[in-house]
């Protein structure tokens, strides 16, 4: 064994202690392979026994129907495998809305909440003083322990068109409506963009925003050139967020949103009914979530979650 | 990058704005559960504590609440654990299909919680089980595992190899340099990433609707059934008030940990 003399390895260390351990450790160091298996075997059988088991049980059951049932007493499964309830779900007009609609609502949340977090996060991370920042994370932390339907609650109150604090003090309220919905939401959701893109900006090196400034560069250019390409990660961290608790939600309509119904009300409500229909129309989010983060990988923004 | 005190103020302004709105709803929750009317209306009137006096002898709220600490508890456990094994293995070594983990492993946070909800219940039907404590807790473990992992992960990519190997050069063996050396540097990194993990098992609804085992009331589902009684509302908002109040606390303390951890690196 051509072993370096100088080099205490592990096993040759003194005072050796258990045996067994050592061995084990010794191992491990020799085979990478190993550790990483023994490593990643209990997390990633977990996910993939309860949740890639659950989606694949879920995808099973939306090939499935309801069976004909001429009394209309018993809902029984038809297990046979087939495409009919994504058929009635691509073909019915109002299925094809409501998914469009939601979509259309988590990407105008997320917007809304990129464009308010980046001027905060940005003052957290850069501007403020250490005092300071600590102070904001915790205040944009806390609300997160405030209770989602305890938050939803208050803002129904306050945006109640018959006498609500809005109307009383503003003069204005959107009422009940989609457009609430899309508010109470971006509301909700804040804490979750804004955290992200405070580390980004807490990370991002002072020193390159003097050199930028040192060679010439205003504020919106440093801001545009320098700033906004290191940050991406971050905003596209916080927007998966933002956007999939948008795309899933079904509470909030219900509270605020009046008639409005986004994908998740459609589950929430056929579940009860039709299992398999509501289980094909679950696809659609995982379809649209997984295209997403395929699509963003790229970025790094995995890293950042 | 040199910014104006104009630009300075703005954004001083503009944060302080932000704030304003984030806490009204907030605060006037808090107003509302010292208001000597039953309802919701607009201005609140009077003031009393008779509401917090009759809640803290209500057993429906106290019984959710606990009901809501052992399953963010457990889940939270379970998740350290999982998540930050996962971490070890993804961030220090790279193998054929790293990628492919990385979005599998984000999943669970990453669909909406219908999805999360409804597919665990079709899986847990599918093998015959049937929904209780465990099924919550393992559902809630699922995404909490997750936010553990970001945590951890992100903490082990800033870690220098060259700590680990001076310690194996010193005679470690791989679980004294886990114990005496990367364990107390990521230690924040766990305190951060399992009360986030809490935080959201603490708050989560939609998942739970569909995974809690029959009668099995989290604080969110107190909360869900008993908006809609009127002579329950005070409770509400004083449950409610309670809960942010004492999250001070922890919320507090992890960031007093995490800044003295960035002091001393």
């Amino acid at each position: 064994m051509g072993r370096d003399q100088g080099k205490l390895t592990p096993a040759e260390s003194p005072s050796p202690r258990s045996g067994l351990r050592r061995r084990a450790s010794r191992f491990f160091a020799r085979h990478p392979g190993a550790r990483v298996g023994a490593q990643i075997g209990a997390p990633g059988g977990w996910l993939l026994v309860v949740y890639i088991g659950s989606l694949t049980a879920l995808i099973v059951t939306a090939l499935y129907r309801l069976a004909d049932d001429p009394t209309g007493l018993v809902t029984k499964l038809d297990t046979t495998i087939g495409f009919a309830n994504f058929d009635r779900l691509i073909s019915e007009p109002v299925y094809r809305n409501v998914a469009l609609r939601t979509l259309q609502a988590a990407a105008t949340v997320t917007i809304i909440d990129a464009i308010i977090a980046f001027p905060v996060a940005f003052f957290m991370g850069k501007v403020a003083t250490p005092r300071t920042r600590r102070a904001l994370v915790v205040a944009v932390t806390l609300p997160l322990w405030a209770g989602y339907l305890v938050k939803g609650y208050a803002w129904r109150s306050l945006l109640d068109p018959g006498g609500g604090a809005l109307k009383q003090v503003l003069g204005h309220t959107p009422g009940f409506g989609y457009a609430s919905s899309i508010l109470v939401l971006a509301y909700l959701w804040f804490p979750f963009m804004v955290i992200p893109l405070f580390s980004g900006f807490e990370r991002l090196p002072t020193s390159l925003l003097e050199a930028s400034t040192d060679l010439g560069a205003k504020a919106g250019r440093t801001m545009r050139s320098v700033v906004l390409p290191q940050i991406v990660p971050s905003l596209v961290a916080g927007s998966i967020f933002t956007f999939s608790l948008t795309l899933g939600d079904f509470y909030m309509n219900r509270i605020v949103g009046g008639t409005t119904e986004f994908i998740g009300n459609v589950v929430y409500r056929q579940f009860s009914v039709d299992l398999p229909f509501a289980a094909a129309y679950a696809v659609v989010p995982i379809v649209i979530m997984v295209g997403y983060l395929l699509a963003v990988r790229r970025t790094g923004a995995l890293d950042e979650l | 990058m040199y910014l104006s005190s104009f630009s300075r103020w703005m954004l001083r302004g503009f944060t302080a704005l932000v704030l304003v709105v984030l806490y009204a709803p907030i605060l006037y929750v808090a107003r509302l559960s010292v208001n000597t009317s039953k309802n919701y209306a607009w201005p609140p009137r009077g003031f009393t504590f008779s509401t917090w006096n009759h809640a803290v002898h209500e057993a429906g709220p106290r019984e959710a609440l606990t009901h809501s600490l052992q399953t963010g508890a457990v889940a939270t456990a379970i998740a350290l654990v999982l998540g930050t094994l996962a971490a070890f293995a993804l961030t220090r070594s790279r193998f054929f299909g790293r990628n492919a983990v990385n979005i599998f492993i984000v999943l669970p946070i990453a669909l909406p919680g219908i999805v999360t909800g409804i597919a665990l219940l079709s899986g847990f039907q599918r093998v015959g089980i049937t929904l209780s404590f465990t099924t919550l807790v393992v559902a809630h473990a699922t995404f909490c595992v997750v936010i553990v992992y970001n945590n951890s992960a992100a903490r082990l990519r800033r870690l220098s190899p060259a700590v680990r190997d001076a310690s194996a050069d010193l005679g470690a063996d791989g679980w004294q340099t886990f114990w005496y050396i990367t364990f107390p540097l990521m230690r924040t990194a766990l305190v951060a990433g399992g009360l986030l993990a809490f935080a959201l098992s603490f708050d989560e609804i939609i998942v739970t609707t569909f995974t809690a085992g029959v009668g099995y009331k989290t604080l969110p589902l107190w909360f869900a059934d008993n908006f809609s009684r009127p002579n329950a509302i005070p409770t509400v908002n004083v449950v409610a008030t309670f809960v942010v109040l004492a999250s001070i606390i922890p919320v507090w303390v992890a960031q007093r940990l995490t800044d003295s951890d960035s002091a001393n690196r």
